[in-house]
């Protein structure tokens, strides 16, 4: 209880400093001359905000990339060295190729999906409670999304994972895939035996990029189902008069019309497969050859300590983001003109 | 209210303030476009031949829920079950013989040795999150105002430049920003930065997503803002109320709506970060998020325990979703439309 409270002081004494701060200085404007106080007073509006901006955003921005080019101790100019690393590890070259598949895999199958449900749910009866449903995941957090489907992908000695209960059920199943039911499907690589390349993604990878799929659904299904609806109804029924099947008029009216939702859609799932970090490390924590660009930054950073190297693989986030973002302003500005 | 109106042009006063309608077309997605995502079919008035369902699709739904809601299902469902029973039978066997308990709750929230003490972890998470939610909508709507409705120099490039600020990943800027709480900045023996002693502190979470969040806050924000009726905020200031009166009188209770919305959207996007609790959160003020992660690896094959701690975890943004869904689906319209 006493725990309770003294939370609740710390935080309204936090917030009380704050405001009585700003209150302060905006009490202040008031004995500045004619033109500054207006500027005084748009100071107090704004300073806060470009302090934090610039002294928590930016001004650390440029400095990682300034750190991914020195050594890890921070003393020499290595150039490109990081870099380099990165690309010529054979670990963190599964690590990139790992990432890039839950970019591509993983924002096709959410895309997918989210436009499954979105037009199927359509006018169903509960609907309402099946988009609900689908959208549950995206409440909670990816880290509880891991440990949701760790329970899923359990194998020996824990003997009751679903997903092994339903393998073994399966007759004739090779004990490749799971026929025994002593599958350690976070840990084995192989698919059906055939084990990939070290610098290729395995088996576990893919699974871990269904609970991607299963966390991110939910957005995309509420964001399609909204542009799906705004879709006029005359283009459709016009659609239908001319003799075309739902299917047609969905493959040939909806999908165009509500193509820069796709291209939204898309970009988001893309940026957040990207940055996956907190579902890997709430399973397999990166091992196994599971990890990806934002968990290798964490591991090689924090845990490694290794100051530039970790900070490459930042700044390689970084990169990879900007290309998807601007894709994106480019589809959607030509969705925009096909429409006008 | 009171103290500008009487000051205020009375047709103008009068006009009723009905919110909603106000906003139809500013930033935050209309009420229509809300009941369309959650799949309010009927209030569109569309027509059944319009909508999209057929026999085939309908299972394919039901196919598709059944796989979306199984696993947290059966994590709640065995985080109530006895340890022993956990251990040697899946949780679908409780319906041939339902044996419940809620000792794993017990055991991980006590603050025992053996017990996980996530009640305090929950608590931090709270510690963190609402005044993380509140410092960060605060600061953005100040900010949104200015940039609204105060005339300056360069007004617009700040603007853009706040929000270009979207685009950098949180693991661009985490580790310096870490250092600048840690220690401050220096060149050489000058300080530019004083070491503000907040190592560990709960503080240096809430300025780590304060920054992290606001440039999504004053992009809302600033749309919604925005797009308020000028009438309404010139004639107040023509009658002589202050920028600060303006804000707190009239854009600030105009903008509840999307204020509220970007609540819940912020509160659910801090309760759920892991990466930024680990880094600036101390072992005793972790978020639950963060403890959540850490136990699961000491828990090892404590499965029984496991369920529960991701529970307790959970609760929170399940009562908000289930509460409040409306309002966190109109946050993640508006979020996506950002584009």
């Amino acid at each position: 209880m006493r725990d309770v409270l003294g939370a609740f002081l710390t935080v309204i004494i936090g917030l009380a400093v704050l405001a009585g701060i700003l209150g302060g200085l905006y009490a202040l404007t008031r004995f500045l001359p004619g033109a500054w106080r207006e500027r005084g007073q748009v100071a107090v509006f704004l300073v806060p905000t470009l302090f934090l901006v610039f002294a928590g955003l930016f001004v650390p921005a440029i400095r990682t990339i300034w750190v991914s080019f020195l050594d890890d101790p921070g003393k020499k100019f290595v150039g490109f060295d990081n870099y380099e690393e990165i690309f010529s590890g054979p670990s963190t070259r599964l690590t990139v190729f790992n990432s890039f598949t839950w970019v591509v895999i993983g924002t096709a199958l959410v895309v997918v999906v989210g436009l499954a449900i979105a037009r199927y749910a359509d006018g169903m009866r509960g609907e309402r409670v099946a988009k609900s449903l689908i959208f549950i995941p995206a409440a909670i957090s990816l880290a509880g999304a891991g440990i949701v489907w760790r329970f899923i992908y359990a194998g020996p000695p824990f003997e009751v994972g679903l997903l092994n209960q339903a393998t073994k059920a399966i007759p004739g199943l090779p004990v490749s895939l799971g026929g025994d039911g002593q599958r350690l499907w976070l840990v084995e690589r192989d698919i059906g035996g055939l084990t990939p390349p070290d610098s290729a993604p395995g088996l576990n990878t893919f699974l871990l990029i269904v609970i991607f799929i299963w966390a991110s659904s939910g957005l995309a299904t509420v964001i399609f189902s909204a542009a799906i609806k705004g879709v006029p109804e005359s283009l459709i029924e016009a659609a239908k008069v001319d003799g075309a099947t739902s299917r047609q008029a969905f493959y040939k009216v909806t999908l165009p019309y509500i193509r820069a939702t796709i291209v939204t859609v898309s970009t988001l799932t893309a940026i957040g497969g990207l940055k996956a970090f907190d579902i890997v490390a709430s399973t397999t924590g990166g091992n196994f050859g599971t990890s990806t660009i934002a968990n290798d930054f964490y591991r090689i950073y924090f845990v490694q300590g290794r100051n530039g190297f970790g900070s490459a693989f930042a700044v390689l986030l970084f990169l990879l983001v900007i290309p998807v973002v601007v894709m994106n302003r480019r589809a959607q500005v030509r969705a925009g003109e096909m429409l006008a | 209210m009171s103290a500008i109106n009487p000051g205020l042009d009375p047709s103008v006063a009068a006009e009723p303030i009905a919110v909603p309608p106000v906003v139809a077309d500013g930033a935050l997605p209309s009420e229509k476009v809300v009941d369309a995502a959650m799949g309010g079919g009927e209030p569109m008035g569309r027509s059944v031949s319009v909508a999209l369902s057929s026999r085939g699709g309908r299972y394919i739904v039901y196919a598709l829920v059944l796989f979306w809601t199984i696993p947290t299902f059966g994590l709640l469902a065995s985080s109530v079950r006895p340890e022993n029973e956990v251990k040697t039978s899946g949780w679908w066997e409780m319906f041939i013989r339902p044996k419940f308990t809620l000792d794993n709750y017990e055991s991980v929230l006590s603050s025992s040795p053996s017990g996980g003490n996530l009640g305090h972890f929950f608590f931090n998470s709270l510690k963190i999150t609402v005044p993380a939610v509140i410092i960060s909508i605060g600061i953005g709507a100040l900010a949104a105002y200015a940039f609204s409705w105060m005339k300056f120099k360069g007004r617009d490039w700040l603007f853009v430049g706040v929000v270009a600020m979207l685009v950098v990943p949180l693991q661009m800027a985490i580790i310096p920003l870490l250092r600048l709480i840690t220690g401050g900045a220096h060149i050489g023996s000058f300080t530019i930065f004083p070491y503000l002693h907040l190592n560990n502190k709960v503080a240096a979470v809430w300025v780590a997503h304060t920054c992290f969040g606001l440039p999504f806050c004053i992009f809302i924000l600033k749309n919604f803002v925005s797009s308020l009726p000028k009438e309404i905020i010139e004639a107040a200031r023509v009658d002589g109320a202050g920028h600060l009166t303006v804000f707190l009188r009239l854009v600030v209770p105009l903008s509840v709506p999307a204020l509220a919305s970007l609540a819940i959207f912020q509160f659910m996007w801090i309760w759920n970060d892991l990466l930024i609790g680990i880094v600036f959160a101390g072992p005793d003020n972790r978020p639950v998020v963060a403890k959540l992660v850490e136990v699961s690896g000491t828990y090892g094959q404590s499965w029984h325990l496991l369920t529960a701690a991701a529970f307790v975890s959970m609760a929170v943004p399940l009562v908000v979703f289930f509460a409040l869904q409306r309002y966190f689906v109109r946050g993640l319209l508006a979020g996506a439309v950002k584009g």
